[in-house]
């Protein structure tokens, strides 16, 4: 039979606020075990929370990004478990009035436009990290991540295969990126990404039961646990069986899922609502005033930089891919730099250079000015492009400006026509032979004299002048 | 030392005016009631933690500032111990519970914060109902306390330590809170001034919580004026509470020795019915005249979900606490039981010794009314009837500036008189609890005593933020009463 998978994605983010969620404790990833922490995030008796108000406006920004409607009354709510990385045995967290709801996000799979819709996202504090490594059978508890602030964003299941759940993870992370809310790390854990997936006969309008699949680093990752998952599903119907609705791990490893809790045993999280908080009232002014403060997200700009600067649909996409990336780009136009060319260098060299040095654009040490000015330097043939190449190089691991380097390097083009004449001539008298040969009909030779000739220059003669007195003096004789 | 032998017996204001004027100095003060507790509590048992040294330490600071002419603020050298669920950085902070014994908190409460800043002595923590939940301090894992006025009998709960402590003369204040009565309800009992304020006016920061939505913290005074001035010191928002109201808080020694002639007092007619013992009905009812004499209206008004009250108040102070103890687990403090072998274990025999009964029988409770399937039937409808019973007080203060009702249906009853039977003892609350409920003002004040000699109180209930006008007409009571309550026979 042919099946179609349905697909819904929960995803967590840490949000990177300056503090945790309810307690004025660093946010912070990496720190020495229990560094962060005070009696709030501990649990300790009689402390109570208060709620970040950078968290709330995180939150909204992103859910305004995604179209959400933003509630105008919200609150918190206790979801009650048992666990050691749970500093109060219960999580406050958002149950029946999410902040934000029914959103969508619009992502490009084959060259088509889907719309993934939003059914909520809302706000929650992340847990603690139990540690089994100290040895002598002890665990360990650090307190580090309790407490750090998390939004959870829930699709409906509008995803159809594993490529679009690709697409969509990429889409979101690209828009959270843009808002600068978060690291979007899945290796450290700043975004996990929990696919549910069920598959039905295609054309049936019925929901077939769905897994869920948890412990995903990757977004390849979740890639091929849904397509796992798939295959796994069909087998079990094709052979007359029944899907179980369940949790799954994914080992990343063997390339395979693993059931981890059925849905009887699920808990019972007796959610109310947190007395100790108050209700969140998102006004019309307060949501417009961070309605403004949103940057140009993604798809607008990469619509907008394709038209304005005349690029391909594909440059517009790569210069655009990262908010850091598009910045520097529009930042190098406005010192001056032609769109195209300040594209191609930046997609070609640059980025190999980035690659290769595994450097964030945010970080490395050639600012959009020097880039500029470098092209500057080629547009009025000061450096040939090929010198550049080596310029920019040494911009990137010295952070000079270009026009310094060039001086002190000695890189200024020769475009004197008599000390190019002067030159050319040495090296047609040293080698007579591929003279000869030249004005015999080989051609092909002109090109060795041309290397000599660029080799006595050291590289900088210009090459359009190099060629031409070339051609003159060959037709001479 | 004999000019220090009747300080403990003064009220804080006396004995602020008398450390001011030099005729006394903080260290004799606090000298005096340590000796007064080294006198009594081996029969009252008020004390879970005394801090005797701390305090002379404390007083001597005090005075030294004093000498200097400084002001160390409003409470200058007052001695004032604390319930024990209050946490501080000196001593520890139990709730009188088997499960935090000898826990020491690393950080301090917002209201402690306040009265050291005031120029507080503190003398150390109270006996208690564990973790709050009883009417009797019965429940308390660590000793029973005796009602001064007769010690054979209960000081009522579950702040009996702080209400017995002002009674019996062992602090001139104490710190309690109240969840459904846990102030009023024992200073009743033991003949002095218990106020629950307007949930929000006090911070909750650094209170261990039993119910979140009910918690009140609140004071013991031995007279009206002592309450002005120590809720002029603990009230107010607090940016560690959010649910701390940011409103100004008055000067409440302005609604001292004031008229109450244009007070309209109202008298709910559900409060008044056969369960009512006669003789607290005549105590109240004398205390209601003296107030009419002074000029102030009576009139009777409806409170007509009062019944539902106790219903309401089982549903969601369980319900609440049973996620707020969830915390005292043996993982990061308190009592971890020394056999658990896995992380299951470390809960259930953590909490199964480390909790009392009515703990856990609370815990249970609680769990139970938010179980997936009960919580519409339980948790939820008890949330909208608690909307009605709000409702009721706001309509009845369309009519009324106050409403006096008995604060207790009796008086103090035998130490293990109602120990087995959960629900008696939960009928205490019965007067007390709608105020927490809808989250208005109360306070208990002595009205007289028994024919056996058991003092009686009265209850006056105010608008929400409106302590002022409680204070006022609490006052004008105590002014023109006309007898005296006289101090406990404990000599
Ligand atoms: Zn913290």
């Amino acid at each position: 039979m042919e099946y179609e998978p349905v697909i819904g994605m929960e995803v967590h983010v840490e949000i990177s606020t300056k503090s945790k969620v309810f307690c004025g404790c660093a946010n912070e990833f990496d720190a020495p075990p229990n560094t962060h922490v005070c009696p709030i995030c501990l649990g300790m008796p009689g402390v109570l929370p208060m709620l970040n108000r950078a968290m709330v406006e995180a939150s909204i920004a992103v859910g305004l990004a995604l179209d959400c409607t933003i509630s105008r009354w919200s609150k918190m709510d206790r979801k009650n478990y048992f666990y050691p990385d749970q500093s109060k045995n219960y999580q406050i967290s958002q149950y029946d009035l999410p902040l934000c709801h029914d959103g969508h996000l619009d992502i490009e799979v084959g060259g088509e436009t889907r719309r993934i819709r939003i059914r909520r996202a809302h706000m929650e504090e992340d847990t603690a990290r139990n540690v089994h490594t100290l040895g002598s059978g002890e665990s360990g508890v650090d307190f580090n991540r309790c407490g750090v602030p998390l939004l959870e964003i829930v699709t409906e299941p509008d995803l159809h295969s594993a490529e679009e759940a690709h697409a969509y993870l990429t889409a979101l992370k690209q828009i959270l990126e843009y808002l600068d809310v978060s690291d979007c790390n899945m290796e450290e854990g700043s975004l996990r990404a929990e696919p549910n997936i069920s598959i039905r006969p295609k054309g049936s309008e019925e929901l077939g039961t769905k897994s869920e699949v948890k412990n995903i680093a990757s977004f390849s990752g979740v890639q091929k646990a849904i397509e796992f998952e798939i295959r796994r599903h069909k087998k079990i119907l094709d052979e007359g069986g029944a899907v179980q609705q369940e949790t799954r791990g994914w080992d990343a490893d063997k390339g395979l899922t693993i059931g981890q809790r059925l849905k009887e045993s699920a808990h019972d999280y007796r959610y109310f609502p947190e007395p100790d908080l108050v209700p969140i009232v998102v006004d019309q002014a307060w949501e417009d005033t961070i309605r403004e403060t949103l940057p140009e997200l993604p798809l607008p700009r990469r619509a907008r930089i394709r038209e304005a600067y005349a690029l391909s649909e594909f440059d517009a996409g790569v210069i655009t891919a990262t908010k850091p990336m598009a910045d520097f780009y529009e930042a190098t136009l406005s010192a001056g730099a032609p769109p195209k060319q300040a594209a191609n260098w930046l997609m070609g060299d640059f980025q190999a250079l980035l690659s290769d040095s595994k450097t964030e654009i945010q970080e490395n040490k050639i600012s959009p000015e020097q880039l500029a000015e470098m092209i500057a330097l080629i547009e009025d043939a000061t450096i040939s492009g090929k010198i550049a190449k080596d310029l920019l190089a040494e911009m990137f691991d010295t952070g000079k400006d270009p026009k310094a380097l060039v001086e002190e390097k000695g890189l200024v083009q020769i475009s004197d026509a008599g000390e190019l004449e002067a030159m050319i001539r040495e090296v047609m008298e040293s080698h007579p032979g591929p003279v000869a040969d030249f004005r015999s009909g080989k051609h092909k030779a002109k090109g060795f004299l041309v290397g000599q000739v660029m080799k006595l220059t050291k590289g900088k003669g210009n090459p359009q002048l190099v060629n031409k007195i070339l051609d003159e003096e060959l037709e001479k004789t | 030392m004999t000019m220090t032998l009747d300080l403990h017996s003064r009220t804080a204001h006396e004995l602020r005016d008398a450390l001011r004027s030099g005729e006394t100095t903080a260290v004799e003060i606090a000298q005096s009631y340590l000796d007064r507790i080294a006198d009594v509590d081996s029969r009252v048992m008020a004390y879970l933690d005394l801090w005797e040294e701390y305090a002379l330490e404390e007083a001597g600071a005090l005075d030294e500032r004093l000498a200097k002419g400084e002001d160390p603020g409003p409470l200058a050298g007052i001695p004032i111990a604390l319930k024990d669920n209050f946490c501080t950085t000196h001593g520890t902070t139990g709730c009188a519970s088997r499960i935090l014994r000898n826990f020491e908190s690393p950080y301090e409460g917002t209201v402690v914060t306040r009265l050291k800043d005031a120029g507080a002595v503190l003398l150390g923590k109270l006996n208690m109902d564990e973790f709050a939940m009883g009417s009797s301090t019965e429940n308390s894992s660590v000793q029973p306390t005796h009602n001064p006025w007769d010690i054979d009998r209960v000081p009522g709960g579950s702040s009996g330590g702080a209400a017995a402590s002002v009674a019996a003369d062992e602090a001139a204040i104490a710190l309690g809170s109240d969840t459904g009565g846990s102030i009023r309800q024992p200073a009743a009992f033991c003949g002095c001034i218990g106020m629950k304020p307007t949930y929000g006016r006090v911070s909750r920061y650094g209170l261990v919580a039993f119910a979140s939505s009910l918690d009140q913290i609140g004071p013991f005074t031995k007279d009206v004026e002592d309450l002005a001035l120590i809720m002029n010191v603990i009230c107010g928002r607090d940016p560690l509470d959010a649910t701390s109201a940011d409103l100004p808080v008055p000067d409440y020694s302005e609604s001292l020795g004031r008229e109450v002639s244009d007070i309209t007092i109202g008298l709910p007619k559900e409060f008044y019915t056969d369960a009512l013992n006669d003789e607290m009905r005549a105590k109240v009812d004398a205390a209601v005249a003296v107030l009419k004499e002074q000029g102030a209206r009576v009139i009777e008004v409806s409170l007509p979900h009062t019944d539902y009250g106790i219903a309401v108040y089982y549903i969601i102070a369980p319900a609440e606490a049973s996620a707020n103890l969830a915390r005292f687990d043996g993982v990061r403090y308190g009592f971890r039981h020394p056999d658990a072998k896995t992380v299951e274990d470390l809960y259930k025999l953590s909490k199964s010794e480390g909790f009392g009964r009515e703990v856990q029988r609370r815990i249970m409770l609680g769990t139970y009314v938010l179980s997936s399937g009960y919580y519409d039937a339980y948790y939820l409808k008890a949330q909208k009837v608690r909307a009605l019973i709000r409702q009721d007080f706001d309509r009845a203060f369309e009519q009324c500036d106050v409403i006096i009702t008995p604060t207790t249906p009796t008086a103090a009853f035998k130490l293990n008189e109602k120990i087995d039977d959960p629900l008696q003892m939960y009928l205490n609350d019965v007067y007390t609890n709608s105020a927490n409920l809808a989250g208005v003002p109360g306070v208990s004040i002595p009205c007289g005593l028994t024919d056996t000699g058991l003092p009686a109180g009265m209850q006056i209930i105010g608008k929400p933020f409106d302590e002022e006008t409680i204070i006022r007409v609490a006052h004008a009571y105590e002014r023109n009463r006309g007898f005296d309550p006289g101090k406990p026979p404990l000599e």
